[in-house]
């Protein structure tokens, strides 16, 4: 695009849409769909939720039925990725498992997150003794390293999906804590703030209507990541036999499972493993991508 | 630089108090009566009175607390409830297979790692930096536990190859499980390095692309200084002290990681010692690992602080 058009083309984005904050959303969409390996991401994503919301209506067999006669073929034309220990259909268990993986990811990254930003706003806005009090809260958490914290929480509240996913959820609130003070400090900092104050606005309005909207990319992008992640950690505890309980076809679990027939037949453990790998990797595509997006310093 | 030390020490005080807190809840956030869940459901009433008075789980919670720090501190972390045998002993002996495992997979990683990210950043924009960042992504998504697998799969069952393949008729050339002999480590080393490999291909990759574009390469460039010599001794040095950071909190992070890899590989390390432990709910060597674990990763951030801190005297934590 030479350069007058592109003039053109601002101002008429200017015009349209007059909300500056609008108009930033419009730049980053425009070098998201730039960015080939972010597309890739988004479209799997799509196509994973789809996978998950009409998959389990169109699957050749049931996720939960048993064919002792059929256990552990290896894929074929009648069965995709062959059948498991109890002659399920693995196929079917993948698609069935979408959902699962993706609510998991998904609802762990929410409740975390919220629970993260409100700390991590209180105490960038209001700093001195709140901030320190939350933030070496903040580090007791992370000084357990990786899946540790979620384990040992686990093991308090007994092994199940929904546990998982609170515990999961706990262990990724220190990141977004962190991240969102220090964009708070940042905007803190800036005059319309102190204008807001001597207007007389009152906190709660300046946290959710002036600081929260302005330190919105960065939590996107790590809750995109996080997205990743915690799958990842989720789908572990499973397999570690901590998540999903069979016969649910959570993925880590049907993983662990094909531990026990590596020698016999490998592609009950292959088939569950590419289909997580898969998913981490579009939402760590997208994420990576949505950085670039929202840096100021990368070129359209 | 001393006075940066001292500070940043005392600063670990309240996190290694909190660490403990959280450690000794463990047992107690726990649903139902410890001393039940030890002496096992149908156990006689006198029994479970008789573990819950050697515990001192009638004590008030903040003297349980107090006990079981003080204790902690003297290297007595109570007894297994499976074994019997003092918790610090089930630690000791598998203690230095985890460090052992991470610090192994450390070195491979920043082995793989530093390369692949200077490659790539020589090499901007070619189809080499391209083919090495999509691999650095799949590592960084590949869950460890089903690589651990692939790989058991490949190099230690050992895949007929067809006969047209030279020299080499099948690949179980490594040991699926256990840990001492050079054939039993190589496959958990590369299993729990990956992720961290491809971490630091990325962060060598953008740190270099960073100190590349400063104005002082530029120079050197421009003085006629020879292009190896410039990357190596120029652009590599600066580039590197982002780099230290993320190897030592890869080093702790490992530590973490390293429980599903001991589990996949049956090493008897740490991380597998708290998964049996859950299981078998042996809560004090639970909590125990579990300390040592967090204390170890703590102890390493504060080396990487203080190794960050010399390397790049410029900056200020405060």
């Amino acid at each position: 695009m030479s350069h007058s058009t592109e003039h053109i083309d601002n101002t008429r984005t200017a015009v349209k849409s007059p909300n500056p904050r609008l108009k930033n959303w419009n730049i980053v969409f425009r070098k998201l769909k730039k960015n080939k390996s972010a597309v890739v991401g988004g479209i799997l994503i799509i196509l994973f939720i789809i996978i998950a919301i009409i998959g389990p209506y169109i699957t050749p067999y049931a996720p939960q039925t048993q064919n002792l006669v059929n256990k552990l073929q290896p894929p074929s034309g009648d069965h995709w990725f062959g059948t498991d220990n109890f002659g399920r259909d693995i196929f079917s268990r993948i698609i069935h498992g979408t959902g699962l993986t993706l609510m998991v990811g998904f609802f762990s990254v929410l409740l975390g997150a919220t629970v993260g930003i409100l700390l991590g706003i209180v105490a960038g806005y209001y700093g001195g003794r709140t901030d320190s009090i939350i933030m070496r809260l903040m580090d007791i958490l992370l000084a357990f390293p990786g899946i540790l914290l979620a384990l040992a929480i686990v093991t308090v509240l007994g092994g199940s999906l929904v546990n998982v996913v609170i515990a999961v959820a706990i262990s990724s609130i220190p990141v977004f804590a962190r991240i969102v003070r220090g964009s708070t400090l940042s905007v803190k900092k800036l005059e319309y703030i102190d204008a807001m104050r001597a207007l007389g606005a009152s906190d709660g309005r300046i946290i959710f209507r002036h600081i929260l909207p302005n330190i919105t990319s960065p939590i996107i992008v790590q809750a995109t990541l996080n997205i990743a992640t915690a799958i990842l950690s989720a789908s572990g505890l499973s397999f570690l036999g901590l998540g999903a309980q069979p016969p649910q076809p959570e993925w880590g679990a049907m993983l662990s499972e094909g531990r026990n027939y590596l020698y016999n037949a490998p592609h009950v453990a292959l088939f569950p493993g590419l289909a997580i790998v898969a998913v981490v990797l579009a939402f760590n595509m997208l994420g990576d991508g949505l950085r670039d997006a929202f840096d100021p310093k990368t070129k359209e | 630089m001393f006075k940066f030390i001292i500070r940043r020490i005392i600063q670990t005080i309240p996190v290694l108090i909190g660490v403990s807190i959280l450690v000794f809840s463990l047992m107690h956030l726990v649903p139902g009566d410890p001393a039940q869940i030890m002496a096992g459901e149908s156990a006689p009433k006198e029994q479970v009175e008789n573990i819950r008075e050697r515990l001192g789980l009638n004590d008030p919670l903040p003297v349980q607390y107090f006990n079981y720090v003080s204790d902690a501190v003297q290297g007595d972390l109570g007894n297994s409830m499976r074994s019997g045998r003092d918790v610090t002993a089930e630690i000791g002996a598998r203690f230095w297979v985890t460090v052992e495992l991470a610090f192994y997979s450390t070195v491979v990683a920043v082995f793989i790692g530093l390369i692949a990210g200077v490659v790539s950043a020589t090499k901007r924009y070619t189809f080499t930096d391209t083919a090495i960042m999509i691999i650095a992504l799949f590592g960084l998504s590949m869950p460890n536990f089903w690589l651990g697998l692939m790989l058991i799969q490949w190099f230690a069952i050992g895949i007929d190859l067809p006969a047209w393949v030279p020299f080499i008729s099948d690949t179980s050339w490594f040991s699926p499980s256990g840990w001492g002999s050079f054939k039993q480590i190589v496959l958990p080393v590369l299993t729990l390095g990956t992720g961290s490999a491809a971490i630091i291909a990325r962060m060598t990759r953008s740190s270099m692309l960073d100190v590349i574009g400063q104005d002082y390469i530029r120079t050197a460039r421009a003085k006629g200084v020879k292009e190896r010599v410039v990357i190596y001794r120029h652009a590599l040095k600066n580039a590197l002290i982002p780099v230290v950071t993320v190897v030592g909190l890869q080093f702790g992070g490992l530590l973490g990681g390293a429980v599903l890899t001991e589990t996949v590989f049956a090493v008897n390390g740490m991380g597998k010692l708290i998964i049996d432990s859950i299981q078998a709910r042996d809560f004090p060597v639970v909590q125990g690992t579990i300390l040592v674990v967090a204390l170890l990763f703590v102890f390493v951030n504060l080396l990487v602080d203080i190794a960050y801190r010399y390397l790049n005297k410029r900056i200020d934590l405060d």
